[in-house]
């Protein structure tokens, strides 16, 4: 197996010290490798977004190492940390973050354009990503004239424009409809089929089961892991007809 | 649901015969419900002895078809009408198996909780790869059968992680300190204790 895109080894996270201390996450280890989606299931305060922030170098870990594309981060100065949000790594949020002085191309080519590209070839870069996910013809409007569902599909092609290999996505069908949450998933996953490495956030078993291993998050450690897929035909056969 | 009214209603479209019946059926609910040939004829005679069904002469190959008849449409029209009773469905078994876990000394019920999720879970992943594999317009039948048992694995996980959250909060009475109304209230503490992480 190729070599993981994100490796968490040991992560430890606390807050604050002492008697009030929040321990986030405690002996954290995971691996995502090229072509995988990871899910990551837990309730409110287990430590999900925070093992998100980790991964994506929006946080440090008290102790243990986070290594991105075979680098660790706890080496890395601030600029190289920037670069590699910029190009490495793509992130969707629950809120969208949309910048709403700009039109969805502006949006998507911004991170491109902040990472030292020409206006025109970022903006070119931009409009194919938002080709991908199906919003060519929207590019020139500003994120109030768009639905919900296409601004998240603006939201994931800036996540994915360039050639981000880990994409990072928290709570990515928000508040959507179940058939418009369906298509972001599965824009994701085809990124992900395509060779780069997710990590999914979500509370939603529906939305977890798009990945290829969920994990389970209690008080900021893993308790169950499903592992490998069962069987399609044990699974489709009831007990009652056999 | 009964084949009875999964035959009918596939008789609706033309008269059909055994073979037939069992690959049409077995087609729009994508192979979830395999039928035997033997569970068809025993079916079509039934209907056929309850006026539901009248048989054809047989074909050149030796097929006996069966049509449906009128009273037929009209339980077709029925059952396409009338919800499925919640009563009717099979008792869930893992329900059962979770309150028998809380009393049964000795039991780590959140162990079993946990290895459920794990097994849903699975399940879970697996329809969905099977959905994204469908084809919208052409398995459809399919993908709706695929469907609910998608939201049926979710509401098991979201019921899993809520006896999770539940069980991280049970105390039952230590039983020297209250008169305990029943011995039941005596044994309860076991399973709670080995549950704690």
């Amino acid at each position: 197996m190729s070599a993981p895109i994100l490796e968490l080894r040991e992560v430890h996270r606390t807050h604050g010290a002492g008697e009030t201390a929040v321990h986030a996450l405690r002996g954290v280890s995971i691996a995502v490798h090229p072509g995988e989606l990871v899910g990551v299931m837990g309730p409110s305060g287990s430590g999900k977004s925070t093992l998100l922030n980790l991964a994506g170098g929006l946080d440090v870990p008290t102790s243990g190492e986070v290594r991105v594309a075979g680098a660790s981060l706890s080496g890395m100065s601030k600029r190289a940390l920037a670069a590699l949000r910029r190009r490495t790594v793509g992130y969707v949020f629950q809120d969208l973050n949309l910048l709403p002085s700009l039109t969805a191309v502006e949006n998507v080519a911004l991170p491109l354009e902040l990472d030292g590209r020409g206006v025109r070839a970022a903006r070119q870069v931009a409009r194919r990503a938002l080709e991908e996910v199906g919003m060519a013809e929207l590019a020139g409007r500003f994120p109030d004239e768009l639905s919900g569902g296409e601004q998240q599909r603006v939201a994931i092609a800036r996540a994915l424009v360039g050639q981000r290999r880990l994409v990072l996505a928290d709570e990515p069908t928000g508040a959507l409809d179940t058939q418009t949450g369906e298509a972001v998933l599965r824009l994701l996953r085809d990124r992900v089929d395509a060779g780069a490495a997710g990590v999914l956030v979500t509370h939603e078993a529906r939305h977890a089961a798009w990945a290829d291993r969920v994990i389970f998050l209690r008080d900021g450690q893993v308790v169950d892991t499903s592992g490998p897929l069962a069987r399609a035909e044990d699974l489709l056969t009831s007990e009652s007809t056999r | 649901m009964s084949i009875r009214h999964g035959l009918l209603a596939l008789l609706e479209s033309g008269p059909r015969y055994g073979y037939q019946l069992r690959a049409e059926f077995e087609a729009s609910t994508g192979a979830t419900w395999p039928l035997n040939i033997g569970q068809v004829y025993t079916t079509l005679a039934r209907l056929e002895r309850d006026g539901l069904v009248r048989s054809l002469p047989e074909e050149d190959g030796g097929q006996r078809p069966y049509e449906i008849t009128d009273a037929g449409r009209a339980e077709v029209a029925r059952w396409f009408s009338t919800p499925v009773a919640r009563a009717d469905r099979p008792r869930d078994e893992l329900a059962i198996k979770l309150a028998l876990a809380l009393t049964t000394p000795g039991v780590d019920v959140a162990a079993v909780v946990q290895t459920q999720r794990t097994a849903t879970m699975r399940a879970l992943q697996e329809y969905t790869r099977l959905k994204t594999r469908s084809d919208e317009q052409s398995d459809m039948s399919w993908r709706l059968v695929l469907d609910a048992m998608i939201f049926q694995a979710e509401a098991e996980v979201r019921w899993l992680d809520h006896c999770e959250a539940s069980l991280v909060r049970y105390r039952p009475a230590p039983a020297p300190d209250t008169p305990a109304p029943d011995a039941a209230a005596a044994t309860d503490a076991q399973p709670e204790a080995a549950s704690t992480p």
